[in-house]
């Protein structure tokens, strides 16, 4: 990290100085990639600096993101970036805190953090690359999986019912919902910006297709769509369009007001002898 | 991987009107030429990653070419230092006409495949200028215009000379005898 200060110093950041000298594995045609690129972009064009912005992970394919940027980083446990996440930023509110990761590590194996993070309302942007499908695991169906998706590891579908994120987001009380396309990285990138620039939980489901295990998600780009209406602050409707719509329409869907949970640094803070006190017998 | 060559460019890709300056032209083709670099070196990586080398070498080939293309406008220019990179270029919504789609990589494509994929970038290259060069207000940037034009042409032709050098890949060209588990 230093070095990249250094280099770094008094010059504003472009998006390739976010970018680390560690290459992506993801496969080739991976819409990660371009994720990736957008958050990068999205860093520069707010005129943030690496040392001052932390990207925290859990696991699978999109939760790699942390060591391809130069700012800090978290590669985590399975489904807990948004916990460690909230704790780095209620501690250091002066960061910028940015969560990465899948659909199945969100909102499976991370389900009931993703809930109480929307609920919390901590100042965090979590930028999920939803593909449908367990990608480092070898392809099995993830929360987001179409019910009738055929494989050779769930032959004839799971029968699910699909988890729909941004309408439980906007129930759980999130402060910021869009939806993005990887293949519009700098549409993806003025969307990641927005979320970052707005206060509280802001949740971006980016379409990122898996090449590998989804390869009919190529024909994605010939579905996507800006949303045909405006942002509205009123949950309500942004719910009501949301599950009307067939999950193509691309931007910002919701942007609420709500005040960002912060308790203030170091007040109420036990010390070791304080603690020792409470357990003396 | 499939698509045709010349395809209509998706709206996305739209041109936006309104370069009123040849600086600002420049700008923009310096943008392109720079972006389209990075990307042939990012496929490169990818390629490398996923051991072809063959289409890894030729990426980086056509990286260095555009790179190259980055440092002509600026001698064009005589600008010492780059363009600062504003985030207003006029090519609509997503990505400068020259960049590749990540999309269309396959860890099996041929070198075929790449140049195919180069064929497009230059084409939408040449579709770039060329709208500017009959819509703009400014005569001075529709000369400008209309000369880089001209220059995509050029690169367009070269590409095409290259796809006639190069093997055309088996039909099975994406069999994998061991594929990824779970592909149906």
């Amino acid at each position: 990290m230093s070095a990249v200060v250094a280099a770094l110093a008094g010059a504003a950041p472009a998006a390739k100085d976010f970018k680390s000298s560690t290459k992506p594995v993801w496969c080739p045609g991976c819409g990660d990639y371009s994720v990736l690129s957008s958050l990068t972009k999205a860093l520069a064009q707010l005129g943030l600096r690496p040392e001052n912005v932390a990207v925290v992970s859990g696991i699978g394919c999109s939760s790699r993101i942390p060591a391809y940027t130069t700012c800090y980083g978290f590669h985590g446990v399975h489904g807990r970036a948004l916990a460690t996440a909230a704790g780095l930023k209620l501690a250091r509110p002066d960061l910028t805190v940015v969560v990465t990761g899948g659909d199945g590590d969100g909102f499976s194996i991370g389900g009931n953090h993703f809930l109480h993070a929307c609920r919390r309302n901590v100042d965090l942007t979590y930028v999920v690359m939803d593909n449908h499908v367990y990608g480092m695991t070898k392809g099995q169906p993830s929360p987001t999986t179409e019910p009738d998706w055929d494989s050779k590891l769930s032959p004839g579908g799971t029968g699910l019912r699909t988890f729909h994120p941004l309408v439980i987001a906007l129930a759980a009380g999130a402060n910021f919902v869009a939806r993005a396309f990887s293949g519009d990285p700098n549409g993806t990138a003025d969307i990641i910006a927005q979320a970052i620039r707005t206060p509280g939980f802001s949740f971006v489901e980016v379409l990122s297709p898996c090449v590998t295990y989804r390869p009919e998600q190529r024909e994605w780009k010939k579905a996507v769509r800006p949303a045909p209406v405006a942002q509205t602050d009123d949950p309500a409707r942004a719910v009501r369009r949301i599950m009307t719509d067939d999950g193509f329409n691309i931007g910002i869907l919701f942007s609420g007001a709500r005040k960002p949970y912060q308790p203030p640094i170091g007040v109420g803070r036990a010390t070791a002898a304080d603690l020792e006190r409470e357990f003396a017998i | 991987m499939t698509r045709p060559s010349r395809r209509k460019p998706p709206a996305s890709r739209a041109h936006k009107p309104g370069i009123a300056t040849v600086e600002e032209l420049m700008t923009h083709a310096y943008a392109m030429e720079t972006e389209a670099a990075e990307r042939y070196t990012e496929f490169a990586d990818a390629m490398e990653a996923h051991n072809n080398p063959e289409v890894a070498e030729l990426f980086r080939k056509l990286a260095r070419i555009e790179h190259l293309h980055g440092e002509q406008v600026l001698q064009a220019m005589g600008w010492a230092t780059p363009p600062p990179h504003r985030g207003d270029f006029r090519w609509q919504g997503t990505e400068a006409p020259e960049s590749g789609e990540r999309g269309e990589l396959h860890y099996l494509m041929h070198p075929y495949h790449a140049l195919r994929i180069a064929h497009q970038n230059e084409q939408r290259a040449f579709d770039f200028f060329g709208h500017v060069a009959r819509n703009a207000g400014n005569a001075a940037v529709r000369k400008a215009a209309a000369e880089i034009e001209e220059e995509e042409r050029e690169h367009v032709r070269l590409i095409e000379e290259w796809l006639k050098r190069t093997p055309q890949p088996p039909s099975n060209w994406a069999f994998d005898p061991d594929p990824p588990m779970g592909v149906t």
